[in-house]
């Protein structure tokens, strides 16, 4: 009793199967917010500094019911995750892999099209040739919390601005509600891109044109 | 519209089980009057002896004073239960995957779509069961088993009761709360309900869940989702209690105390599990794996292991492994690889004589056969987690889940996957004093010491009546980290409760603090101590 769409999906698993080798470039879905910023695709690894970027990551293939994996992270805040788009049912941590980061996260690329990893401080090429080499033949990417070597794309944020509590002399009044963030994208030798992202309480982010128009050379912060 | 649940009830089980057994004929036997005697109290009585005055729990004197021709019986749990293998036979000749709740009372998926609508699927059944000797039988068909069951129970001999889709609730809200003590476990449940002033199950259905749920624990949750209407569908039906032979045990003569050994050695039993349930037609979901160790002969040490799809040979012999390592690892080497001559992973407590695979649920095979080309992407995931579970343990692969609780680490917990969330705090609860949104991206497993001081150097705390000694003018987030100027903050916000220190019960007051460079902190004063607990990163 196959019905007509059972066999649509077992015709794209054999076109899956059909294409030999890796599928290196196959773009994975991103988050709307990084559109004409960054596209990940399938066998690339990308570096991030800060957690919410990785969340912001994870949040485009996960929201189309995709597995994600965490690897190193001990100090995840489930609960920005979760308000970042990141399905949590389908979202696997281990945050203590000690010595066996390489194979925990080379298995890892086996189940999840997309693997966050806060690597050891120094990798060697070896171990990042070896597990490119796995994310080209599984289709994976991969996303580094720190150094990584031969990433894609790296993403850093260049400036933070909170709304929310009163600055200067204000005596606590208020609390951290939506913040500016001014993100570096540098892919390569090309030339990097900024832009700036709103990301309001609630989570739901998206691109602040109006910030990168008017940003100020220096802010008010650095003046304390 | 999901599928239904259709409930068979055999009216005063036990009664009827017995006069069928003394070869008494259904038609006459249904105008004696007997009962069956559990302890020296009536346990069952027939519909002819409740006419003269014969109830449940009566004592036998006052019984017989009541009905002077009362034939009593003996209670025989294994007769009730032999007695109705003919029931279910015949019902399962009409449509398989019967499903026995106990003797007198058998639940199905209702076959209304062969039949032509529930109530002629009803009499259908009906008619099978009364062929098979089961005079009184009565069917309920509604959305849920509890419902179907209440409905089974108000209807008229060899009559179908129907509850219309998504009329549980509505159904149920005018019954009593007495319809619960036909319930097994319900044990006083009842008597404290009507004391609390509950008559119906309407009236229990309008409390909130988490209420009844604290004050009656899993039981009362079950019963107040089942009164909801909510109660577990058809699902559920599948599950099977699988039959106790099938588990599988072996004897280690002398005892191994090597975990690899006992994995290697364990093979063979593993597969003969997995072909046992196999034979049946069935897949284990849930297994217990118990062992038996020297020095402590007898006494056996069980663990319960859910599987997110099907245990197969492989995933018995991991959980083996986990189970009898786990005990012996500590959190501290967990996940690291021993080193060279290190003996302590694969070390068991002590060595280990036996070691007993027990089926507690099992499915039928072919809800989980796998697809072509290897099943489905949630499969694929089990395997490979199960890979990582295999090299750091099981608990190091975990599954973030939500809570409810004040402080951010206390609002998410890390569960191993393939387990069962358990004794989750309420989401649904106001929590006073949580974190308005947004919530930190980075929340820390331990807290770092941390200081903050006013613009002259003193240190900023705050006094019993919430007053702070100085404003908040330069921090820094660990004793590692250089001190860096406040850009703004936002605080205090005193919260009192047990916190991670021993003893706890502390007193607690939370800050946001900005620093020049943009990033913000969760810091926390306890009594002068500063602590960093989080970091919107």
């Amino acid at each position: 009793m196959t019905t007509a769409p059972d066999l649509d999906v077992l015709r794209a698993r054999i076109r899956g199967m059909e294409q030999t080798g890796s599928r290196t470039g196959v773009e994975l879905p991103t988050h709307p917010a990084l559109a004409g910023l960054l596209q990940l695709r399938a066998g690339a690894s990308y570096g991030v500094d800060s957690l919410s970027l990785a969340a912001l990551m994870m949040a485009g293939p996960s929201a189309q019911g995709a597995w994600t994996a965490v690897v190193g992270v001990g100090d995840l805040g489930a609960e920005a995750f979760a308000s970042l788009g990141v399905d949590l049912s389908r979202t696997v941590l281990v945050p203590d892999p000690a010595e066996s980061w390489l194979e925990v996260t080379a298995a890892l690329v086996d189940v999840a099209p997309l693997v966050v990893l806060r690597p050891p401080p120094r990798v060697s090429e070896g171990a990042a040739a070896k597990l490119a080499a796995r994310l080209r033949k599984r289709s994976a990417a991969l996303v580094a919390l720190g150094d990584w070597p031969r990433c894609e794309a790296r993403l850093a944020v260049t400036g933070l601005r909170w709304t929310g509590p009163e600055s200067g002399a204000g005596h606590g009044a208020g609390h951290l509600d939506g913040r500016h963030v001014d993100l570096l994208v540098r892919r390569g030798a090309g030339p990097a891109k900024e832009a700036t992202l709103w990301i309001p309480a609630d989570g739901s982010v998206r691109r602040d044109r109006s910030a990168e128009r008017m940003r100020p050379v220096t802010r008010l912060g650095e003046v304390g | 519209m999901g599928a239904r649940v259709m409930v068979v009830w055999c009216p005063d089980w036990p009664v009827v089980a017995a006069l069928w057994e003394a070869g008494m004929p259904a038609e006459s036997a249904r105008r004696v009057p007997a009962a069956v005697l559990e302890r020296g109290r009536i346990g069952a009585a027939s519909a002819a002896a409740r006419e003269t005055g014969v109830r449940r729990g009566m004592r036998k004197r006052d019984a017989q004073a009541g009905c002077p021709d009362l034939r009593l019986l003996d209670a025989a749990p294994d007769r009730d239960a032999r007695a109705f293998e003919p029931v279910l036979a015949a019902v399962e000749e009409l449509r398989p995957g019967v499903a026995p709740l106990r003797p007198g009372l058998l639940a199905l998926r209702s076959p209304s779509v062969f039949y032509g609508g529930d109530v002629h699927a009803g009499a259908v059944v009906a008619e099978q069961v009364v062929a098979a000797g089961a005079w009184d039988c009565r069917v309920g068909v509604a959305d849920d088993l509890f419902t179907a069951e209440q409905a089974a129970r108000n209807a008229a001999p060899q009559e179908t009761e129907v509850v219309d889709p998504g009329g549980s609730a509505a159904y149920l809200a005018g019954l009593p709360v007495e319809v619960v003590d036909t319930q097994p476990d319900a044990g006083d449940l009842v008597s404290v309900l009507r004391r609390l002033g509950l008559r119906t199950l309407g009236d229990l259905a309008a409390l909130p869940a988490e209420a009844v749920g604290s004050r009656f624990g899993a039981y009362g949750a079950w019963l107040h989702r089942a009164v909801s209407g909510t109660g577990s569908g058809v699902g559920h039906l599948g599950a099977r209690t699988p039959p106790p032979e099938l588990a599988r045990e072996q004897v280690f003569e002398p005892a191994v105390d090597n975990v690899e050994v006992l994995s290697f050695s364990i093979r063979r039993t593993a597969d003969a599990f997995v072909a046992g349930l196999a034979h049946h037609g069935l897949a284990a979901t849930e297994v217990r794996v118990e062992v038996e160790t020297e020095g402590a002969p007898g006494v056996t040490v069980g663990r319960d292991w859910l599987h997110p799809r099907v245990f197969g040979a492989a995933d018995l012999v991991d959980r083996l492994a986990w189970q009898l390592s786990g005990s012996t690892r500590s959190p501290a080497s967990r996940g690291g690889a021993p080193a060279p001559g290190e003996r302590a992973a694969t070390q068991v407590g002590a060595p280990v004589t036996l070691v007993r695979f027990v089926p507690v649920v099992a499915v039928g095979e072919s809800t989980h056969a796998e697809g072509l080309w290897g099943g489905s992407t949630d499969e694929r995931v089990a395997r490979g987690l199960a890979k990582v579970q295999g090299l750091l343990g099981h608990e190091a692969v975990v599954q973030p889940v939500l809570q409810g609780g004040r402080g951010p680490a206390d609002r998410q917990a890390l569960v191993p996957y393939g387990e069962r969330p358990v004794a989750l705090r309420d989401r649904a609860l106001p929590w006073p004093g949580r974190l308005p949104d947004p919530q930190p991206a980075r929340v820390l497993a331990e807290p770092w010491p941390a200081s903050v001081a006013t613009d002259d150097g003193r240190p900023v705390v705050v006094d019993d009546r919430g007053a702070m000694s100085g404003v908040p003018g330069r921090f820094r987030t660990s004793t590692d980290e250089p001190w860096q100027p406040v850009a703004a903050w936002a605080g205090p916000w005193p919260v009192e409760e047990s916190w991670w220190e021993e003893g706890g019960g502390c007193r607690l007051t939370r800050f946001q603090v900005v620093g020049v460079d943009g990033r913000a902190w969760l810091l926390a004063l306890a009594g002068t101590a500063w602590w960093t607990e989080a970091g919107y990163d």
